[in-house]
């Protein structure tokens, strides 16, 4: 495991929609690797494995996006209003710390309520930057900004911010490497603002126009005290997607990984996923439809900003991607 | 183009019937204002006015700028044995608005009005809720369903009839969602070419899901793409600090992220920057609210970098809706000056 590019990858700053640093960290890290790189219109990093002209062409996919908070009005005293980039439980942002493009830190916190019963809402969030007043507010309306929390490892296990969906970029940037021999066109696509709809993903492929897509994410777990059920266990092996909310993964696809797990002797897991999906359910849908499927890293407490994940699993994933690309 | 000139396109198109689906009479009010302007004029199979401005030659960029020809409003699903009828929501539109408005009906325009029961007969509690747009009916004088059903069968749009006149210093009238944004496409198609082709189109059913832009965003396969919009000026009084962030008066407004889109950050910033200097105002969309036409267009084909600029206007979406002219001339002002200065560098450095 290399925990410091891991370290890089979750701690760099990439909101939906303003991933370009996250972009120059991963491209510093396959432009060695890759045949070709490009940056498309929405800001998808594609890198390009050439093949030896037999095999097919291949999508894997991983988004650079991760989820935050835009900073909506500035009151007189100085404190921020936001609205949310993705899926933010204001639950979860209850003393949380985010970070600005400027470096800016801010503290969420909760207006008092005589009634505390009620889950709070995100408009009953504020942001204190430690201002005095509005004009003391280094930044502005439209102002993105992440959470800030460091990755640790402890044992197996591995914790951090943004785990979703960096740990699948990690996973493609040490794919790449061992891939140097396939026959496959292979077209590693870093996508963009996947968190709020799919949408990188889409345009990147149908730029693309690939024979097969799969998607690199994260999903959920069912080991956690009174779990919805869910049959997907942390560090019992990579899952492979049988079918979330947003696709049906492609019967082939999912033997394909299948097979690879066989052969590669890698534990895994079948998924189905209740509630949510993965840019494979956008890629799917492309022009006349692309056979998709997708690897799960199995992860617990998803979009807080503490997400956990198994550096076996994740080593298994790689193994497992290399033997289905041989 | 001169001011009076703008208000008067502003009020003609303001007054036009168009409906999400039944676009026609905005077409028809639009040809004569384009005639002599562009190189080519088109429909598509959706009713999307396709037009393209050739270009000086001087690049080979392909631009788009849209707005939306559609307005919200209501459509007549069914007809009462004492001859009103029966209406559902074409859009986004407040119940809370509707009791006792004027209304036009269908393509002749029949007058109508949404009635609702005498203060004499209605209970004070009565009249402290809402009534859902259901419960309501528009009574266009039939005697009976038969006569309804042929003055306005299943089908039939229903607009607000609101006639636009000057307020003061601002302009009232309906529909300025987007018939600002469209004002503001015909002035830019009014002005000399832009070094690279652009197409205006004037897009179809906004307000029921971005779908006209979607084909159009397909069709064109532009480079980059701005929005002209009308959009919410959210600055009446407040009890607390935690709005407004658009106002009229104070130029320009630009999305930054809504519902349907984030802006492509360069070209922001690149639109900032040139308003800061030419000292043209601007101010930013509260985000994660709404959406418009970018939404649909971002996601054509393989991407396209997209921004929306609006005119801020009060109380849009109802019957009646306020602007102020200058910050329509700003928002001319400041697309021109964005599309006169972009470059095919700036996509590829982004």
């Amino acid at each position: 495991m290399n925990l410091g590019l891991l370290t890089q990858l979750t701690q760099a700053f990439g909101p939906s929609g303003y991933e370009d640093k996250v972009r120059a960290l991963i491209q510093e890290h396959v432009a060695p690797w890759a045949d070709e790189l490009r940056t498309d219109p929405l800001g998808n990093l594609i890198a390009y494995h050439r093949g030896n002209g037999k095999g097919q062409k291949i999508v894997l996919a991983a988004h650079m996006d991760e989820i935050g908070v835009m900073v909506s009005h500035v009151d007189k005293e100085g404190y921020l209003r936001f609205t949310h980039i993705g899926g933010v439980y204001p639950l979860h942002c209850i003393g949380s710390r985010v970070r600005f493009a400027d470096g800016t830190h801010g503290v969420i916190y909760l207006e008092h309520r005589e009634d505390t019963s009620p889950s709070p809402k995100l408009t009953q969030l504020y942001i204190d930057v430690g201002a005095t007043n509005k004009d003391d507010v280094p930044v502005s309306v439209g102002a993105p900004a992440v959470f800030v929390r460091p990755l640790v490892q402890q044992g197996e296990r591995l914790i951090s911010k943004a785990l979703d969906d960096r740990i699948g970029c990690y996973i493609l940037i040490e794919l790449l490497q061992q891939v140097q021999d396939s026959p496959h066109d292979l077209y590693f696509l870093f996508s963009t603002q996947e968190e709020v709809g799919l949408r990188g993903a889409r345009t990147a492929a149908f730029n693309i126009n690939p024979d097969m897509a799969i998607a690199v994410d994260v999903t959920i777990t069912g080991d956690t005290p009174k779990a919805l059920p869910m049959a997907v266990t942390l560090g019992d092996g990579p899952a492979i997607k049988v079918q979330d909310t947003g696709m049906i993964a492609h019967p082939k696809v999912r033997q394909l990984l299948v097979d690879a797990a066989r052969k590669a002797k890698v534990p895994y897991q079948l998924e189905v996923l209740r509630g949510g999906t993965t840019d494979a359910a956008a890629m799917q849908l492309t022009r006349a439809g692309i056979p998709s499927g997708a690897l799960s890293i199995p992860c617990r407490y998803i979009h807080s900003p503490s997400e956990m994940v198994d550096s076996e699993d994740v080593a298994n994933a790689i193994k497992l991607l290399a033997a289905a690309l041989a | 183009m001169k001011h009076e000139r703008l208000v008067d396109i502003l009020q003609s198109l303001s007054n036009v019937m168009s409906t999400s689906g039944d676009e026609s009479e905005m077409r028809r009010a639009l040809r004569p204002l384009l005639a002599g302007q562009v190189d080519e004029l088109r429909v598509d199979s959706l009713g999307n006015l396709i037009t393209l401005k050739k270009g000086t030659g001087e690049s080979q960029l392909r631009v788009l700028v849209t707005a939306h020809i559609d307005e919200v409003g209501m459509m007549v699903v069914d007809h009462t044995p004492d001859g009103a009828l029966k209406v559902q929501a074409v859009g986004g539109i407040d119940d809370r608005l509707l009791p006792g408005l004027n209304v036009c009906v269908g393509k002749e325009q029949l007058p109508g009005v949404i009635g609702i029961k005498a203060i004499h007969h209605s209970s004070s509690r009565e009249r402290l809720k809402a009534i859902p747009l259901k419960e309501l009916s528009v009574d266009i004088g039939a005697e009976n369903r038969k006569e309804a059903q042929r003055l306005a069968p299943v089908g039939t749009r229903v607009t607000f009839s609101t006639q636009a006149h000057p307020l003061g210093e601002l302009i009232a009238g309906k529909a300025f969602d987007d018939r600002a944004g469209c004002t503001a496409l015909v002035a830019l198609l009014h002005e000399e070419p832009f070094p690279f082709d652009l197409y205006g189109v004037f897009t179809v059913q906004e307000e029921v899901g971005l779908r006209g832009a979607r084909v159009a965003g397909y069709a064109v396969a532009p480079a980059v793409a701005f929005v002209l919009e009308g959009t919410i000026a959210d600055d009446l009084p407040k009890k607390e600090d935690v709005g407004p962030t658009s106002q009229i008066g104070q130029g320009p407004v630009l999305t930054v992220m809504d519902r349907s889109y984030i802006s492509a950050p360069w070209l922001l910033r690149y639109t900032v920057q040139l308003a800061e200097k030419l000292g043209i105002p601007y101010q930013f969309k509260q985000p994660g609210i709404g959406g418009t036409d970018a939404g649909a267009i971002h996601l054509t084909r393989g991407g396209v970098p997209s921004l929306t600029l609006a005119v801020p206007c009060r109380y849009i979406h109802g019957p009646i809706s306020l602007l102020k002219p200058a910050d329509l001339e700003a928002t001319i002002t400041l697309t021109s000056a964005a599309l006169r200065h972009l470059t095919a560098e700036q996509l590829a450095n982004n």
